[in-house]
């Protein structure tokens, strides 16, 4: 079992020898962080992950490992399984009701695909952006209090309100209207709102869905900075269709493609910069350089 | 490919724009719906006139607060105003939570299977029964085996299970106008199922619902028909007990003075008509109050 690897100094061969780890790009490249500082820390580990819709394979065997305080990007063809994969990692598409899911994902350790863990629970500590804003038809105050209201949160609701506000770079947009519809917001804003209403359950990792496809380029750049700014406290897995933003806002980029099965497997995981500087794999190649997909 | 198709075009085929033709039965259309709305304005405007010129002489303090009476000048609607306000109050205390909770069941919790898909048709088609039949179902159930009597708590619980189709209806058609992206956000923060309906889909379907409910009471006030059959008497002077003891509703008084010979019942029945005309007018209002101040947050 591959826990905490915070507290295991021996590194792990299996990831040194460009297997499908996932490395820190930071840490990997930066030649003035000290080597003693060794594998990072995986937050959460996909492990041979199949997921069946009735019979339909949608996705066949990823190994994939997310480091905490990084921002992973999925990237690939429109359904090689990258929302599918995104989604079984919090357990929402148990709400399909052909939907299944093989092999196992730990966070921090610990099996969240287990039929025994409660998807509600495993939700809390896993958020999610999608890919549209969807803001609650309720108060903007409201719709940052509704997460921490129904998970018993016991602290300053105002306060947690504000802070998440303040995190998600929204704050001073809104603190004059946290009265007013949370649907009465633009776009971007309420991008950011949703953002808000993610971190105020406090989650270990935020998963978004191609949260900017539905955003102007402003908002997009807005939502960008807002991630780098997030990352040093929570740990991002973002699907995206835009290999720009994939280029420019992660540390990690997995591509995935689909076979022949049209069942959607994970290509190549490497620092964001090989993926789109120096692939290993053909497929990387053809897709990063805009040859297919 | 776009190639080949562009040269499947076959030159020789013009078009034929026939704009005139084409703006003229445009106006045609236009024309047949103006008359739609003209024949409604018109039924509406010579039953509103009628009634106001009969009734209006007859409506006064006296009328309000006074009983029925086999002297025209002396008869008064109030009897049968707190009858239909309590059969009123009854419908909406029951509906609300029913309707309300079998519509969430049926959109929210049960699993779509045919089960629930025939469920669902045949709550369509019990919106359809003719409402004597409720009556005959309330006489039944609720006069004879539930010994409740000829009393406003059976006229309500009869008109409830009259109504009830058209709200669990109503409602379902609301709840399911909620984007599911709604359900998602609200289960991505760690919500069961029951927070997820009653923080996120309730606020959203609540302007359909409640006005489903307000509307489907004001059916259930203007119901004469069930009511003769579960035994509303026509004749109450006295202010009715819910629960025991006989009474009467705005349409049963109607129906008894129209049927009367004597000119003057005329003009008396459509005094009456006037007032549940009114109280109509204030459940639409409020019905239609509601919807702006429940939908003020929401901007699908």
């Amino acid at each position: 079992m591959n826990t905490q690897l915070s507290e295991a100094p021996a590194r792990d061969p299996s990831t040194d020898g460009g297997g499908p780890a996932i490395r820190l790009a930071g840490m990997a490249r930066d030649h003035a962080a000290p080597e003693t500082l060794g594998e990072p820390e995986y937050v959460v580990e996909l492990k041979d992950v199949s997921c069946y819709y009735g019979a339909f394979r949608a996705v066949r065997n990823v190994d994939i490992k997310v480091a905490r305080n990084s921002i992973t990007a999925l990237i690939g063809p429109s359904g090689c399984g990258k929302s599918t994969l995104l989604r079984t990692i919090n357990r929402m598409n148990d709400l399909v009701p052909s939907y299944r899911s093989e092999g196992s994902i730990l966070l921090d350790g610990q099996d969240l695909s287990s039929k025994s863990v409660d998807p509600v629970a495993v939700r809390r500590r896993v958020g999610m952006v999608f890919q549209k804003p969807n803001p609650f038809p309720k108060t903007v105050w409201e719709n940052v209090a509704f997460g921490p209201k129904i998970n018993g949160y016991k602290g300053d609701l105002h306060e947690l309100v504000e802070t998440s506000l303040r995190r998600a770079a929204l704050w001073d947009d809104v603190k004059d209207k946290l009265q007013q519809s949370g649907m009465a917001l633009s776009g971007g804003q309420q991008q950011r709102l949703c953002i808000a209403r993610t971190i105020a359950v406090n989650p270990e990792v935020i998963l978004m869905d191609e949260p900017c496809s539905a955003l102007d380029p402003r908002s997009t750049l807005q939502i960008e900075e807002l991630m780098a700014e997030l990352k040093k406290e929570y740990t991002i897995v973002i699907v995206t269709h835009n290999m720009q933003q994939a280029a420019r806002a992660s540390d990690t980029t997995v591509f995935m493609t689909m076979g022949e099965d049209r069942a959607g497997f994970v290509v190549e995981t490497a620092p964001t910069v090989d993926i789109f500087t120096n692939p290993k794999n053909q497929l990387t190649e053809d897709y990063v350089s805009g040859r297919f997909g | 490919m776009s190639l080949t198709s562009t040269s499947a075009v076959d030159p020789a085929v013009r078009f034929e724009p026939a704009l005139m033709r084409r703006k003229l039965s445009g106006t045609v259309f236009y024309g047949l719906c103006v008359m739609a709305v003209g024949i409604l304005l018109l039924a509406l405007v010579m039953l509103l006139a009628d009634v106001l010129v009969r009734g209006l002489p007859w409506l006064d303090w006296d009328f309000m607060t006074g009983g029925p009476s086999r002297r025209p000048a002396n008869a008064g609607i109030l009897p049968a105003l707190v009858g239909s306000l309590m059969v009123g109050i009854i419908v909406g205390v029951v509906t609300f939570p029913v309707g309300i909770a079998a519509a969430i069941y049926l959109n929210e919790y049960a699993s779509d299977s045919w089960v629930n898909r025939v469920l669902q048709t045949n709550i369509s088609n019990l919106a359809g029964v003719p409402s004597i039949i409720y009556g005959i179902l309330g006489l039944a159930v609720f006069v004879r085996l539930m010994e409740l009597g000829s009393t406003i708590l059976s006229a309500g619980l009869t008109l409830t299970l009259l109504i009830l189709p058209v709200v669990i209806i109503a409602s379902i058609e609301a709840l399911r106008a909620v984007p599911n992206a709604q359900r998602e956000g609200a289960y991505a923060l760690g919500a069961t199922r029951w927070q997820m309906v009653r923080g996120s889909v309730l606020p959203a379907a609540s302007p359909g619902i409640m006005t489903g409910i307000i509307l489907a009471m004001a059916r259930a006030i203007g119901e004469a028909a069930p009511l003769i059959l579960i035994g509303a008497f026509a004749f109450v002077t006295f202010l009715p007990n819910p629960f025991t003891g006989s009474y009467t509703v705005l349409p049963i008084q109607i129906y008894d003075w129209a049927r009367r010979p004597q000119d003057d019942f005329a003009g008396i029945a459509a005094a009456a008509i006037i007032v549940i005309l009114v109280l109509m007018l204030v459940l639409n209002a409020l019905a239609l109050i509601l919807r702006a101040r429940l939908s003020r947050h929401i901007q699908w």
